[in-house]
């Protein structure tokens, strides 16, 4: 297959960015729920529209009511997102939360999918336990009780968990802390008793929840998969999920780098457009060459993702450390570019920054992944 | 299954019937790459075998045409012959600046003499060529170049200097920018044609930092140039005077060409090789060149994928025309940065000059020739011009 888009995904194309542009600019989303101090850092509105257009269940099979499309569709939405530094629970709902529901129970399907595909609900993912993501540690322990489970432990950069009507969980249930086996993954829904959030905001205005459970008890038919049989979901879940944060990132590079762009064909110093200064010039080359990599690693991912490769784990891990670079580039250089004027809040370019810095963290940064790609290849 | 299916089997089978052992190892030295022409010889009868049986299958030339020597293979067809050869390490069974460079300049802009004759000779490893566009006084400022070519009716006379031609003392024939027009910069310029057995040619090897000499002086005195070379063959590609058009066209090719240097799969990632290096002499990896081979593999890795988006974008008409400025750009800095690496992953070893154990100071020696990389067919900062200007419509670029 091509590394590039069919027709049918550059129309998609067309039709997201047309939508993301007018109803999850900037000024509509992000910083009209920012000024409100909104508890939640999105919009529930949109997420319906969101749900309009098709997008919250486009990954789940056309069985369950979704459109049954693949990473690559998933990836043209996220793209789009991150342009626009739209808040929205498509990554961790439709992407992250969706994949793991796909080894659901019918009866599981048939609780929680409806409600992803109205938009009328949002999901959660807890995986991290420390401050930094680790997921071959999973310490949260859920024991036999009764029919159920009895959860205990803590989870952290939990987004938008005080938001979601159910949390993915990543638990213990045989083992100790480091094995691969013995992971056990749960819906556990938001009123679930003995389960306590901490919502804190974030840099880019996101919202994330450290939470503690306390005993929570839970029933059997909260098990997502196979007991025991967890990781393999959760390996699942974690791929899509960095290769969908990978092409956020690959959207928040390129809408740093166009204001960044066009800023220099603007700004007059000396008497010059500053963009016709060599040093510059220069500067905003190579960084327009490191982003068409990360743009061209990503669709790789993508592709041998919804292929089933087996290298899609491997090529996540170059996406999300090649983007994660890519995009801290051209932020960075986006802020130094502008001057001064970066520096303020009136300006989007910093808010681009801050999206960058909350989106490496998401799921293992750039030296995570590195270390991955090292240790996959063997050394 | 559907054609391509059934090509790539074809394909497959042709290949283990076809390609020897021999030919499917890394190349080690320069007498393992066959570049035909008039005085080659080949190293040994699995190279002569794998080369012959290419010429008669098109292989040398995959996508030119067949009536040209090639095997008129379609895009879809010919990136599969390239996956398949790679897959089991095939060795290219020739390799030419006719084929990388001269070849494409004649298929698009060439007569049908020129190409009845040029690209079939080429196709065949028949003439070896090389290319004169650089002189003492022009490099990045390539359209500045001063030789001359008076015109004296039915020839020119050519006098100048050119500088890194490659292979010139082993090349036959020479495509060569002359100046014709002295009063019109871009437009008084020829891609011309000659033969470098004409009296006048003498070309000079330049020895450099790595100690090997695979550029030279190329020196034309009073050297004269029929302008036809039979009937629908005449002496410069392109129309005389829009020479420039016929050289911007092939540097776009050689940056390409280029910037594939610094990718292809098999070679992609270096960090398992530099550990099994690193126990060979007894060392382990430093941890923090661990780190260094890891983000390098993340950007290597990443550029393959780049790689195969840009050739599947040209194939297909899509991407921006200036786009191999940035491959060149990025896939040559890359490969400095794979040399660095292997350097220091090598140790004291890699600074043996001539050793058995180095084959003859091969890592060091490629170190040093991967300096010139983001040099040649436009260096880095010329790239970025380009970028700036072309891509990013930058003001004043």
């Amino acid at each position: 297959m091509p590394l590039y888009h069919t027709e049918d995904q550059a129309m998609l194309a067309d039709t997201a960015s047309g939508f993301m542009a007018e109803e999850g600019n900037i000024a509509k989303q992000l910083r009209h729920w920012r000024d409100r101090d909104c508890k939640d850092g999105f919009g529930h509105a949109l997420w319906k529209q969101m749900a309009e257009m098709g997008f919250t269940g486009m990954l789940l099979d056309e069985d369950d009511g979704g459109l049954g499309l693949g990473h690559v569709e998933a990836g043209i939405v996220l793209e789009e997102i991150g342009r626009n530094l739209t808040p929205s629970p498509f990554l961790t709902s439709s992407v992250l939360a969706a994949t793991a529901l796909k080894h659901g129970s019918a009866d599981m399907k048939g609780r929680y999918l409806p409600g992803l595909i109205e938009g009328e609900s949002v999901f959660a993912v807890a995986i991290d336990e420390t401050a930094k993501h680790r997921p071959s540690r999973i310490t949260t322990k859920a024991e036999k009780s009764g029919n159920g489970f009895r959860l205990s432990g803590s989870k952290s950069f939990v987004v938008q968990g005080a938001s979601s009507d159910m949390i993915v969980v990543a638990a213990r249930t045989s083992g100790s802390d480091e094995d691969e086996e013995g992971v056990t993954l749960f819906a556990v829904p938001q009123d679930a008793a003995g389960m306590t959030q901490n919502p804190v905001r974030l840099v880019d205005s996101s919202m994330a929840s450290h939470i503690a459970f306390e005993g929570v008890e839970l029933d059997g038919d909260a098990v997502i998969g196979e007991v025991d049989g967890g990781r393999a979901i959760l390996n699942a879940l974690l791929t899509a999920g960095r290769i969908g944060a990978a092409a956020e990132g690959v959207g928040v590079a390129r809408g740093a780098m166009d204001l960044t762009i066009d800023y220099l064909k603007q700004r007059k110093q000396f008497g010059k457009l500053i963009g016709e200064f060599q040093g510059l010039q220069h500067r905003a080359s190579h960084l327009y060459s490191e982003v068409e990599v990360a743009r061209a690693v990503v669709i790789k991912a993508q592709q041998l993702l919804d292929a089933g490769a087996e290298s899609a784990e491997l090529m996540s891990s170059v996406a999300k450390a090649k983007v994660a670079k890519a995009a801290g580039l051209a932020v960075k250089e986006g802020v130094q570019m502008h001057g001064g004027i970066g520096m303020t809040d009136e300006y989007d370019i910093g808010l681009y920054m801050k999206r960058d810095r909350a989106l490496q963290e998401f799921l293992g940064d750039a030296f995570f992944h590195a270390g991955r790609v090292a240790e996959m290849s063997g050394y | 299954m559907s054609d391509l299916e059934t090509f790539r089997a074809q394909t497959q089978s042709w290949l283990e019937a076809n390609c020897p052992p021999e030919m499917r190892e890394p190349v080690r030295d320069d007498a393992d790459v066959y570049w035909g022409g008039r005085r080659a010889t080949f190293k040994n009868e699995a190279q002569k075998a794998w080369f012959e049986a290419c010429v008669e299958k098109g292989y040398t030339v995959p996508a030119w045409p067949k009536e040209y020597g090639g095997a008129g293979l379609n895009a879809a067809e010919a990136k599969i012959l390239r996956q398949e050869m790679s897959r089991i390490g095939a060795r290219p069974p020739l390799s030419s600046f006719g084929i990388w460079m001269l070849g494409p300049a004649l298929l698009k802009f060439g007569t049908e003499g020129q190409k009845q004759r040029f690209l079939n000779e080429i196709a065949r490893g028949e003439t070896r060529w090389c290319q004169g566009y650089s002189e003492p006084g022009s490099g990045s400022d390539l359209v500045s170049l001063q030789t001359y070519g008076e015109d004296k009716g039915d020839h020119w006379v050519v006098n100048g200097q050119k500088v890194w031609t490659s292979y010139a003392d082993q090349a036959d024939w020479i495509f060569c920018l002359v100046r014709t027009d002295k009063d019109n910069k871009y437009q008084g310029i020829t891609f011309t044609l000659i033969d470098m057995a004409f009296e006048g040619v003498s070309t000079k090897p330049i020895k450099l930092i790595s100690g090997n000499s695979p550029f030279c002086e190329t020196f034309l005195d009073n050297v004269k140039v029929p302008k036809s070379y039979g009937e629908d063959i005449p002496a410069q590609v392109g129309e005389v005077n829009r020479g420039w058009d016929v050289a911007k066209y092939l540097l776009g090719h050689e940056r390409e060409m280029i910037s594939g240097m610094g990718g292809g799969e098999r070679t992609a990632a270096i960090g398992a090789s530099m550990k099994r290096l690193s126990a060979k002499t007894g060392d382990e990896l430093d941890p923090v060149l661990r780190a260094e081979l890891a983000m390098f593999d993340v950007d290597a890795l990443a550029f393959t994928a780049m790689g195969e988006k840009f050739m599947d974008e040209m194939k297909a008409g899509k991407g921006h025309p200036a786009q191999p400025n940035m491959m060149k750009y990025t896939g040559t800095e890359l490969n400095k940065r794979r040399h660095e690496l292997m350097m220091a992953a090598g140790g004291s070893r890699s600074l043996e000059w001539e050793s058995d154990e180095t084959r003859g100071g091969t890592p060091a020696r490629s170190w040093l020739r991967t300096k010139a990389n983001s040099i040649e067919g436009g260096t880095s900062e010329i790239m970025l011009n380009v970028i700036s200007k072309r891509i990013l419509d930058l003001p004043g670029a």
